[in-house]
């Protein structure tokens, strides 16, 4: 009989399994274990939102509604600009809409949406399912911290910009002095924003105002003096 | 026999078929979910869910009793008891103890199977007077596993009754020695294979094959009389695994059995009813041709072989 080898199989699959221990959690006596980046609720941090409704349009579900003004706020220095700011009336997400893409905070230039791990916020209700941002904002307190980097992982962004030097450092070390003392200075290196120019080919990069002033320089050897003036026409 | 006497054999085998369903019920919940890495019930009643059943039968009396308009109505109603009382009558034939049965009667081995078959009858009606393709369709089926799967039963249990040359049940378990559990070992698989399928459990349960046909023949039950069904799927595993019990297991035969002759019968029949439900988790349902092709090329030759060996065992006086 050909199927037995598979059935004594199965019989001895399910013994094995009824004298191991059960994977059950029982939930509201147990919490359960969630991993922090599971996608429970999303937290909204108020004082990070500036109101610009990407996260509104970017929405599959269009579950965000935002509202806000415009405020102006004078100027703190005399004779200085008053400056407009947007103010947030309302931010609610309709949680009984939501697909839990984590577009919203994805796409949230400003870090004011959060995933949190809370999922306890059943509702009888459909209606009570709208979180305002009070109610958003409550979330942020379960909001867990990021988790650590791996090791040897390059630095985030905003300590790499915190501890480089300042922009403009080495150009202003080396800009009076000659070319080969800046370059042999530890902390004096060529600003990046000038590309060093390779030789033979100085005709293009320069404006099209350089011809103008004849410098010998920029006109290459092989080339008659002659061309500088058609040259310029081309360009212009 | 006195009025008394009858009330309290009554009593104690309606007490008997209460119960144990219930216990077998729980078991299967329990075993089959640890079986599958999950723990079962575990609140109702506290203790590991021990009354998650009596909370279900609280849930079904609580249910509306609806008859369906074009159902044949007396028909209808009838069924679940058709199915049901028929398991009681079979528990009352089964000795626990020596000397102990509700029924002691010559036949009780012939009446005990009589009374299992008529079950599926049950069944059967429900399929019909219910007026409902799927309902008609399990009804069908569990006929055709009725007439396939009575015939391995009915010769495995022959068997026995020649080993030990008697149809009453007390006798044959008197008569019963560990010789019998290797020699009439063919007799015991065929007889629960055969038990298994005319229960329609799984992997039998083509009538019931909830994925095709809803609930078969108990698709348009509801409330009291569907429990009656589940109760009778329940009885039956009962009567089955103390059937196997007495006459191949040896039923009181054990260390003390003049005291703990009802406590090794019922042992032995719970471990029987374990293997049903072991085998109801690790395999999956049968198709309809596969369950005959098992009845028909398998059970039915190695029962008739048992038959012939036994018969051979008796006459050179094994
Ligand atoms: S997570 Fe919800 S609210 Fe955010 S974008 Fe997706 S559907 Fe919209
Ligand atoms: S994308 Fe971010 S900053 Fe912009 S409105 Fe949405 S939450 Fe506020």
């Amino acid at each position: 009989m050909s199927p037995l080898p598979g059935i004594l199989k199965g019989l001895a699959t399910t013994a094995r399994t009824a004298m191991r221990p059960t994977h059950t959690a029982e939930y509201p006596d147990v919490a359960p274990d969630l991993p922090p980046r599971s996608r429970g609720v999303i937290a909204l941090l108020e004082e990070n939102c500036t109101s610009c409704m990407l996260c509104a349009r970017e929405c599959p579900d269009w579950c965000i509604y935002i509202d806000s003004h415009k405020e102006t706020v004078p100027a703190t220095t005399e004779g200085g600009r008053d400056r407009q700011r947007n103010v947030l009336d309302r931010f609610a997400i309709d949680f009984s809409l939501c697909m839990y893409c984590g577009i919203c905070i994805e796409v949230c230039p400003f870090d004011a949406l959060f995933w949190s791990p809370q999922f306890e916020y059943s509702e009888v209700d459909i209606r009570d399912l709208i979180h305002e941002k009070d109610r958003l904002g409550q979330w942020m307190a379960t909001v867990p911290p990021p988790p650590a980097l791996d090791e040897r992982a390059a630095e985030p962004g905003e300590i790499a910009a915190a501890t480089k030097p300042a922009r403009g450092a080495g150009l202003v070390g080396g800009a009076g002095t000659a070319p080969g003392a800046g370059a042999t200075g530890p902390g004096a290196r060529m600003p990046r924003t000038v590309r060093p120019r390779p030789a033979g080919t100085g005709t293009r990069p320069p404006t099209p105002r350089e011809p103008l002033t004849g410098t010998p320089e920029s006109v290459p050897d092989d080339t008659p003096p002659a061309a500088g003036p058609p040259a310029d026409g081309e360009t212009r | 026999m006195s009025l008394l006497e009858v009330a309290v054999r009554s009593a104690s085998v309606l007490a008997a078929f209460l119960v144990l369903p219930l216990l077998v019920g729980q078991t299967e919940h329990k075993v089959m979910a640890h079986m599958q890495g999950r723990l079962g019930p575990m609140y109702a009643g506290g203790f590991h869910g021990w009354a998650q059943l009596v909370a279900d039968g609280v849930k079904f009396v609580q249910k509306e009793d609806i008859t369906p308009r074009a159902a044949d109505r007396w028909v209808f109603r009838l069924a679940p008891a058709v199915a049901l009382i028929p398991y009681l009558v079979a528990l009352a034939t089964i000795p626990v103890h020596p000397g102990v049965a509700a029924i002691d009667v010559p036949g009780s081995l012939v009446l005990a199977l009589a009374a299992t078959s008529v079950g599926a009858l049950g069944t059967l009606m429900a399929g019909w007077a219910s007026a409902n393709k799927y309902a008609l369709l399990g009804g069908l089926r569990a006929a055709a596993q009725l007439v396939s799967y009575e015939l391995p039963i009915v010769l495995a249990a022959a068997s026995i009754a020649l080993a030990g040359g008697s149809l009453s049940v007390a006798t044959l378990t008197d008569r019963w020695s560990p010789w019998w559990m290797v020699w009439q070992l063919p007799g015991a698989i065929v007889f629960i294979v055969a038990a298994c399928a005319e229960l329609q459990r799984p992997p039998f349960d083509m009538p019931v094959a909830d994925a095709e046909l809803v609930m078969g023949a108990w698709t348009e039950y509801t409330g009291l009389r569907f429990a009656f069904f589940l109760l009778a799927e329940y009885a039956g595993i009962v009567v089955m695994s103390l059937l196997v019990a007495v006459l191949w297991l040896g039923g009181w035969h054990g260390p003390f059995e003049d005291t703990l002759g009802w406590l090794w019968t019922l042992l032995k029949g719970f471990a029987v009813a374990v293997v049903i439900i072991w085998v109801r988790v690790a395999w999956p349902r049968l198709r309809e041709d596969q369950l005959q092709r098992l009845a028909w090329v398998w059970l039915v030759p190695l029962a008739l072989g048992q038959l012939l060996l036994t018969g051979a065992g008796v006459v050179m006086g094994w």
